[in-house]
């Protein structure tokens, strides 16, 4: 089993004699990957120095994830079409192993820790500290704590991981892969979810690490960082390599910008005339507690209210607690209810539970359609009628005639590309398994309907023709409210945006008066006492 | 023939199972040098598992949803108890006895459900300590001792068969009648559905295929008939079982809370946010088994002729297998009455077969092993083949 070195010798992460021409570590040639429906990767090439802090950006669903889950071999060699060079070398990983054999190491967005294990054990978990399948806890301990010290950790190496902060298990899962030898160490999103102080703390720690010859590719929304720490930074769009941007000559804001939207948004988001009507729901002193966490408040006093015809914007930070509100009010299906009342058409109405929120027109589309949204093994059918099967039904007999024209309707008016209404929603791309979650709750006949991030995951043509129903059901009289964590989604579709902080609505909005900066001012607006 | 092989493989997972049970027969067939369809053999086989078929139907619902019954054995031996200490020990009447014990296995399915979907104390646990609890509560019952006999009127509905009202010589005609009619009705409502599929242009099978489907089905339910009718003619818990199948089968098709059984078993969350009451499903999914394991222990202790502490040892076991076998997935969501039947009848001719060969019971223990293992394996490698 190899060893950590010393401790002491700095360039730790330097291994001699791996230097290859022009000092490029990683090739990925003409890399193409297509899953049922979508084309993924469409022929891309993506190219890192030795040394180098390499970013990769783009929009949600614009590849950057399935490339790196490509490279570290969670999509094994076949599966895909293309090269990959590292180190020179030919690469065909068909697990992540084998990837991280050669120093090949990816940190994802939703970490893999054990959170009942200690950090010792989950530092060294799958690489143990062992003599013939015995394990040398001195050494773990030892080891654990010389590498806390390099990432800068502040707890100690027996400490659960269930018992420290999301910033310092972060650290952990680099610990983790320093562990293991790292040469290419990949990190998804890696400060999402950490506060300003535990992101710079991160930032700092990667520099540090390129300063001992450590290479990183780091994917990342959030820009102003990525211009900060990254040499080169490479844009991908819609499954395509746009460009490479690199440090001191064409590394802008604007520019990656303009390369990861790169085409008008007029385009993209379908216009629609506005035919807003008089206020339909409105919610008045809404206030719940975190389900866990006692007195700590997901929504605080919280006054809102949307129109008949309009489309409603809701914007925020992941933690804002923009899904759990809406969850709160579509039939308490999160935290636990304190205060307010939820008023429609100026008469309070009963939302305590699911079926009870439905009766009262209300309907919301979860953000995560696979856990929250569909049954996967049942067919379209049976999907789109689940939350209204009593309209298909004599009494408590379903009418299949009813029922087969009911889906046959929805399938035609939302273009579900599907050989038939019988095919299983898991054979579906995410556009056509979003469209039947739609088809879903419009079938509820909702006059408010809530959809959370309804274009997450899917491919630009089903974005624009989810944009092309919101519009068509706003023109039709209902109120939709929008949750995204895309701007550019909201105010290319909504007539009035909330911006959300820590449980309390930080600004109104009406759409003209608002751009991406002073939305982003209001999201982040740690004001105690806002509006 | 391109249509068949597409076919097969669509729905390998529904024909796989069919295919398993003709085979099956068919080697015992061989192998017994034709003992196993006799009428005799034929009739056997369904009076000895009528109680696991009854038992698989109530289970393919509980597995739907997500979760397991362990108790069943003990709470049909429990049952088998109740029944007798009422029947022999009090000398009530059947018919209310019968009506009690029913009442009772609700009781039970209500106590174990309450923990499961209300309290969320995992099925596994409930369960076991059911099986626990009850076998114990049948002892008590019984104070460990045998109860027998049954009354004759009760002992009927478990072992006796349907008079001839033409008085036939070889064959017992009513039994024919019932045969033909079920052909016809048969025929009639595949014309139905056919005609209705159509009328919404849903793919259904072409022409020929459709007319093979439906006259070798025709054939079965045939020579089916003939085989029961050359013995003493049909069975009472024949009709039972024809009843509960029928009956489950529409329910859990066609019926709302079918569906919301379905959507609970495949995906809680999403079910729960459509307005399913995902529990109350749960706890009455449980409080039906209940009533089955009831049925299961009256139709046992009837055939048996006697409620004995040992009753209903590991039905559990024989009702989950037969309801994977059937296409049950564990995980929830996927199965159907019909599939766990055949499942139940897989198990129930192999066990007759390996008895007509003089299979000890040693083997046939380890043999139905390695069938529910393998009859898994073949899912999940066709599963992934699909995915």
């Amino acid at each position: 089993m190899m060893k950590e070195g010393e401790g002491t010798k700095p360039l730790l992460f330097f291994k001699k004699g791996v230097l290859t021409l022009n000092n490029i570590i990683l090739e990925m040639k003409s890399i193409t990957k297509e899953f049922p429906g979508v084309k993924a990767l469409d022929n891309v090439n993506f190219k890192v120095e030795k040394g180098e802090i390499h970013s990769l950006v783009g929009e949600n669903g614009a590849g950057k994830s399935t490339l790196m889950k490509i490279l570290s071999g969670v999509h094994p060699y076949g599966t895909y079409r293309g090269d990959i060079l590292f180190e020179g070398e030919n690469c065909m990983f068909q697990e992540i192993n084998q990837s991280e054999a050669k120093g090949i190491v990816i940190i994802h967005q939703e970490l893999a820790l054990i959170p009942e294990l200690s950090v010792a054990e989950n530092v060294f978990l799958g690489n143990e500290r062992a003599k013939k399948g015995i394990i040398n806890w001195e050494e773990t301990t030892i080891e654990t704590d010389k590498l806390i010290n390099k990432v800068g950790m502040r707890v100690n190496s027996s400490e659960l991981v269930q018992h420290i902060g999301v910033g310092q298990q972060q650290l952990v899962e680099i610990a983790k892969a320093l562990s293991k030898q790292v040469k290419l160490l990949i990190l998804d999103e890696p400060t999402a979810a950490l506060n300003e102080a535990e992101s710079e703390n991160l930032l700092q720690l990667l520099q540090e690490f390129k300063k001992n010859g450590l290479t990183s590719i780091l994917i990342s929304h959030k820009l102003k960082e990525v211009i900060k720490v990254s040499d080169h930074v490479t844009v991908l769009r819609d499954g395509q390599t746009i460009e490479t941007l690199t440090k001191g000559e064409d590394l802008e804001e604007d520019r990656i910008i303009r390369s990861m939207v790169g085409r008008s948004l007029s385009n993209l988001y379908p216009s629609r005339q506005p035919k807003i009507g008089d206020v339909l729901l409105e919610v008045k002193d809404w206030t719940v507690d975190h389900p866990q966490i006692p007195g700590k408040k997901i929504a605080n006093k919280i006054n809102f209210y949307v129109k008949k015809g309009e489309v409603l914007g809701l914007a925020g930070l992941m933690g804002a607690g923009r899904t759990e509100l809406m969850m709160s009010i579509f039939g308490q299906s999160y935290g636990k209810f304190q205060s307010g009342k939820v008023m429609k058409d100026g008469k309070e109405i009963n939302v305590s539970t699911v079926d009870k929120a439905i009766e009262n027109g209300l309907a919301y589309v979860s953000e995560n359609r696979k856990e929250y949204g569909l049954v996967l093994d049942d067919t379209i059918r049976e999907n789109v009628t689940l939350a209204n099967l009593k309209e298909v039904a004599d009494g408590l007999t379903i009418n299949q005639r009813k029922e087969v024209s009911v889906v046959e309707d929805y399938r035609e008016k939302l273009r579900i590309k599907a050989p038939s209404i019988e095919q299983k929603v898991i054979n579906l791309s995410g556009g056509n398994q979003q469209k039947v979650v739609l088809g879903k709750w419009m079938f509820t006949d909702p006059d408010v309907l809530i959809l959370d991030e309804p274009t997450r995951g899917i491919d630009v043509g089903a974005k624009n023709e989810i944009y092309k129903i919101i519009n068509r059901l706003a023109e039709s009289g209902k109120s939709i409210i929008v949750i995204s964590s895309e701007l550019p989604e909201l105010l290319g579709t909504c007539d009035r945006i909330y911006t959300l902080n820590n449980g309390k609505i930080t600004a109104d909005f009406a759409v003209d008066d608002a751009n991406q900066e002073k939305l982003m001012t209001y999201m982040t607006d740690d004001r105690s006492e806002a509006k | 023939m391109k249509e068949f092989k597409e076919l097969i493989s669509q729905n390998i997972r529904k024909f796989g199972m069919i295919i398993a049970l003709v085979g099956i027969v068919l080697i015992f067939q061989i192998l017994t040098s034709g003992i196993l369809l006799t009428p005799l053999n034929i009739t056997n086989i369904i009076m000895q598992n009528s109680y696991i078929i009854i038992l698989a139907i109530g289970m393919v619902l509980v597995i739907i949803t997500g979760e397991i019954d362990l108790s069943v054995g003990s709470v049909a031996a429990f049952i088998g108890a109740i029944a007798g200490t009422l029947m022999i020990r009090w000398n009530m009447p059947v018919i209310p006895s019968i009506i009690i014990s029913l009442l009772v296995g609700a009781l039970i399915g209500a106590w174990q459900g309450y923990w499961v979907a209300y309290v969320r104390v995992p099925a596994f646990i409930v369960t076991l300590a059911g099986m626990l609890l009850f076998r114990g509560l049948t002892m008590v019952v019984l104070s460990g001792r045998t109860l027998a006999p049954f009354p004759r009127e009760f002992r009927f509905m478990s072992s006796s068969y349907m008079p001839d009202f033409f008085n036939g010589e070889t064959y017992n005609i009513t039994a024919i009648i019932i045969g033909i009619l079920a052909i016809v009705l048969f025929v009639f409502n595949e014309f139905r559905l056919r005609k209705a599929r159509k009328k919404f242009h849903q793919k259904g099978l072409s022409g020929p295929l459709f007319l093979t489907k439906v006259i070798v089905i025709s054939v079965i339910i045939a020579l089916f008939t003939e085989r029961l009718a050359v013995y003493a003619g049909i069975p009472y818990i024949l009709l039972i079982l024809i009843a509960l199948i029928a009956g489950y089968t529409f329910f859990m098709q066609k019926t709302i809370p079918g569906r919301h059984v379905y959507a609970v078993g495949g995906n809680e969350k999403a079910a729960q946010l459509s307005g399913v009451k995902s529990r109350k499903i749960k706890f009455w999914v449980y409080v039906n088994m209940g009533v089955l394991a009831a049925l299961a222990g009256l139709i046992f202790a009837g055939r048996l002729n006697a409620a004995t502490p040992q009753a209903g040892n590991l039905f559990e076991l024989d009702a989950i297998a037969a309801a994977v076998i059937g296409g049950a997935s564990l995980t929830g969501g996927i199965g159907t009455a019909i599939g766990a039947v055949i499942g139940a009848l897989i198990m129930g001719v192999l066990n007759n077969g390996m008895s007509l060969l003089g299979v000890g019971i040693d083997w046939q223990q380890a043999i139905k092993g390695l069938v529910l293992l393998g009859a898994v394996t073949f899912d999940i490698i066709n599963k992934k083949r699909n995915a």
